[in-house]
């Protein structure tokens, strides 16, 4: 079962630089939030954005990991 | 059906509805608080759309992420084109950019609609296209 920590760490492994949060909502292990800071998100549309996060962890997204939410930005605003 | 009719059917309904929702349950019985959520914004703008639930049959949420290179449940489609699922939604509503993406006028107060309440149901497939 993954946790916040592992999740949090694969986000910054996969986007070098980046300052990410990971919660774990239920506690149980299946349903995150990740707000992820990273200027690899500039010039990306939202859905780029949280598709390159949602891509770190493939088909786990929708298996293990039931729910992903993620809010993304770049340092120096938010889109 | 087989796994390229379920495709097929999902690329049509993306094609031929210019606002289109994937989701669990249906707007009026959602089986999830993000499908909820993302049909409560859309309701909340009075637009029409048509909704599919993708519970029925595990394939379609197979090939409509296969398709769509999204993981998750909800997905909104606006002229063809993936907008978002529950997060992106709720952030487009409450900034006012869904409703100038869909070319509605949005009411003042932009707080998070209500959902519907959540129910568990089985449905068979099809579409449920919203025209009030």
């Amino acid at each position: 079962m993954p946790t916040a920590e592992e999740l949090k760490e694969r986000i910054q492994a996969a986007l070098p630089g980046s300052a990410v949060e990971v919660e774990d909502l239920t506690g149980g292990g299946d349903h995150f939030r990740a707000e992820v800071v990273s200027d690899q998100f500039s010039g990306l549309s939202r859905i780029e954005q949280h598709k390159l996060v949602y891509g770190v962890f493939g088909s786990e997204v929708g298996g293990p990991i039931h729910a992903l939410s993620i809010k993304t930005s770049t340092p120096g605003g938010s889109s | 059906m087989t796994n390229t009719e379920i495709r097929d059917f999902i690329a049509n309904a993306i094609e031929e509805n210019e606002v289109m929702l994937f989701m669990k349950g249906t707007p009026h019985q959602p089986a999830c608080g993000f499908s909820a959520r993302t049909s409560a914004c859309l309701n909340a703008l009075g637009v029409k759309y048509a909704a599919l639930d993708i519970l029925p049959d595990p394939r379609i949420r197979q090939e409509l992420s296969e398709l769509s290179g999204w993981p998750t449940i909800p997905q909104l489609f606006v002229d063809g084109e993936l907008i978002g699922g529950a997060d992106i939604v709720a952030e487009m509503y409450e900034s006012g950019e869904l409703a100038g993406k869909l070319g509605v006028e949005q009411a003042e107060d932009a707080a998070q609609p209500e959902p519907a309440p959540v129910q568990r149901q089985q449905a068979p497939i099809g579409l449920e296209n919203r025209l009030d």
